[in-house]
């Protein structure tokens, strides 16, 4: 894990009280949320890469975006995930129909990569998220 | 003879572990001749399979293998800590949640005790499954031995690396006598753990040639003709188990020393971890002066609970480069308290902190810094290894930088710092790129 990471857990009261007086909810100490386990970022099985290019407008992934990608859950036709095409990282729609795989950009502007027989495909891992600045 | 099975302990340890830590992040070295170099002295220290093919040695300095580059497109990288180092902690932590006893051995081989966890014909089934695990979270290839002591579970690990049959998982449970056998006759002694190659020459001159013979052998004959520790390996051969987790084998000179333990009780407070890890350091900063070594890199690990899913859960590491390296406590301490600073965050139960010393180097023959003052003494000593170095691997295998009395060797550095790949997991302006084009 990036050790830039601050992790945004804050209990809500401190655990002493001097004065002797019990707080009146003490039993409904929570824990705040906690944004980086919603994220699954403490997972060993997570990683961060960063989006370049504009073929995934159509899903909400613009350039310069963070994509957080878990690898422990296996790739479905449908999600959004990390492929190795051509020795490189591309972001792209898993499409499987009828034994053929293809990855889709949801951009009109790319076509669509099929995959023929024999032809392999390796899919580095699942979008989860993808972290956007307005 | 059929080896006991009340214990089962297994060794896993990464396939060419720093060549698939690039391969993860950069694919396009995938099925290519590539070797990793020590970050100091160009040695090689990782092959891929390809390289160990085309007959590259281990620690074979570079120069030497520079007329495979353009006839095999051999590729070269320099080492990346900062990567290997958060790769290696990722995995180590994938594999603890296999068993409750986990020793990490080094950055890429841990110990798990098996025994209370599955039965024995779940060896191979389990094995498999840990394998997969790591090469689906983490991208890394792994081989995986079981066996009831830790020197057979290292030997299982061996077979399982070199016999593509067995799908990288290897257990002798899972084996006939005859089986066991043939395998233990298959390997010649030098391969045990803590058999060097000097106690491996004395053995075969006594006739004692495979692991099989040293398994045979009287132990108290072995005792007497060598050591306590070699009598030791003998009853491990057999299936006794002498040598417990977390004991740290003597015989060889350590290339990492890694100093932990779990808390008794969870520990919350900065001071207590504070307290913790320095007196880890200490510890391990004896047994490095010990084998006298020094080293240049301080990594320092926290992580709560893994077993208490229900409580919040974090763990971190961190890896603090040394700019000389050294031995010293103290020195060492002030690095890994800057360190456990950066990782540390409050409201967690911490489960357990320790300490990971790396990169070593011989304490009399260290190079400094070369922009650090270097005494008489100490410039004595660098001049001392330059010329071993030199006498041993051929003239100018190492010179001086910035002095510019031989240009190739200035370029051969400027090269070095221009192969590092990028920190991909622990740097936000070097994590990889997805492309949407």
């Amino acid at each position: 894990m990036p050790k830039t990471l601050k992790s945004e857990l804050y209990p809500l009261f401190s655990h002493s009280i001097s004065a002797g007086f019990p707080s009146p909810a003490s039993d409904y100490i929570d824990q705040r949320l906690d944004l980086n386990q919603y994220l699954g970022m403490h997972s060993e099985a997570t990683f961060f890469l960063r989006v370049q290019g504009d073929s995934m407008q159509g899903a909400g992934i613009f350039d310069g975006d963070l994509l957080i990608v878990d690898r422990s859950v296996q790739a479905k036709s449908g999600n959004v995930v990390v492929a190795v095409v051509d020795g490189e990282f591309t972001v792209k729609r898993l499409q499987r129909r009828a034994g053929v795989t293809w990855l889709k950009a949801e951009n009109p502007a790319y076509p669509p990569i099929e995959l023929r027989d024999g032809q392999e495909l390796e899919v580095w891992g699942v979008v989860s998220h993808v972290v956007h600045k307005p | 003879m059929l080896l006991p099975t009340e214990k089962a302990i297994a060794l896993i340890d990464g396939n060419n572990f720093y060549v698939s830590c690039e391969r993860v992040f950069n694919p396009s070295l995938e099925k290519k001749s590539l070797v990793i170099l020590s970050n100091n002295d160009g040695c090689i220290v990782s092959r891929s399979q390809e390289a160990k093919n085309l007959g590259i040695g281990m620690g074979v300095p570079l120069f030497k293998v520079k007329h495979l580059m353009t006839k095999h497109q051999l590729q070269w990288l320099s080492s990346n800590y900062t990567l290997y180092g958060d790769m290696s902690a990722r995995m180590m932590a994938t594999l603890a949640e296999f068993s409750p006893e986990q020793e990490i051995y080094s950055i890429d081989e841990c110990f798990l005790n098996l025994s209370d966890v599955i039965s024995v014909q779940e060896q191979i089934p389990y094995g498999k499954k840990m394998r997969a695990r790591i090469q689906q979270y983490l991208g890394l290839p792994t081989c995986v031995g079981i066996g009831p002591s830790k020197t057979l579970a290292k030997l299982a690990n061996h077979i399982a690396k070199k016999n593509q049959q067995f799908e990288g998982v290897f257990a002798w449970a899972s084996l006939t006598p005859t089986e066991q056998t043939y395998w233990l006759q298959q390997i010649a002694v030098g391969e045990v753990w803590g058999v060097g190659r000097k106690i491996g020459a004395h053995l075969e001159k006594m006739g004692i040639q495979t692991v099989y013979d040293l398994q045979q052998a009287d132990s108290e004959t072995i005792r007497r003709r060598f050591s306590v520790v070699m009598a030791r390996t003998v009853n491990e051969l057999k299936g006794i188990s002498c040598i417990a987790m977390a004991d740290i084998a003597d015989s060889e000179r350590k290339q990492q020393i890694i100093s932990s333990k779990s808390f008794g009780k969870p520990v919350r407070e900065l001071y207590h971890l504070e307290e913790a890890t320095a007196s880890y350091v200490s510890r391990a900063a004896e047994k490095l002066r010990l084998q006298k070594s020094v080293c240049h890199y301080v990594t320092v690990f926290i992580h709560t609970n893994p077993f208490k899913p229900q409580e919040p859960q974090y763990r971190n590491q961190i890896t603090i480069p040394l700019s000389i390296a050294s031995a010293d406590s103290r020195r060492l301490i002030k690095a890994a308290l800057f360190g456990l600073h950066q990782i540390y965050r409050v409201d967690f139960a911490y489960k357990k902190v320790g300490v990971i010393l790396s990169d070593f180097r011989d304490a009399e023959h260290h190079q400094n810094d070369l922009f650090t003052q270097i005494d008489e003494t100490k410039s004595h000593q660098v001049m001392q290894t330059m010329d071993l170095l030199n006498q041993r691997f051929g003239a100018n295998t190492v010179a001086i930088a910035g002095t510019g009395s031989n240009a190739g060797n200035n370029q051969h550095w400027r090269m070095r710092a221009n192969h590092k790949s990028k920190r991909f997991t622990t740097c936000w302006q070097e994590i990889p790129i997805a492309r949407a084009s």
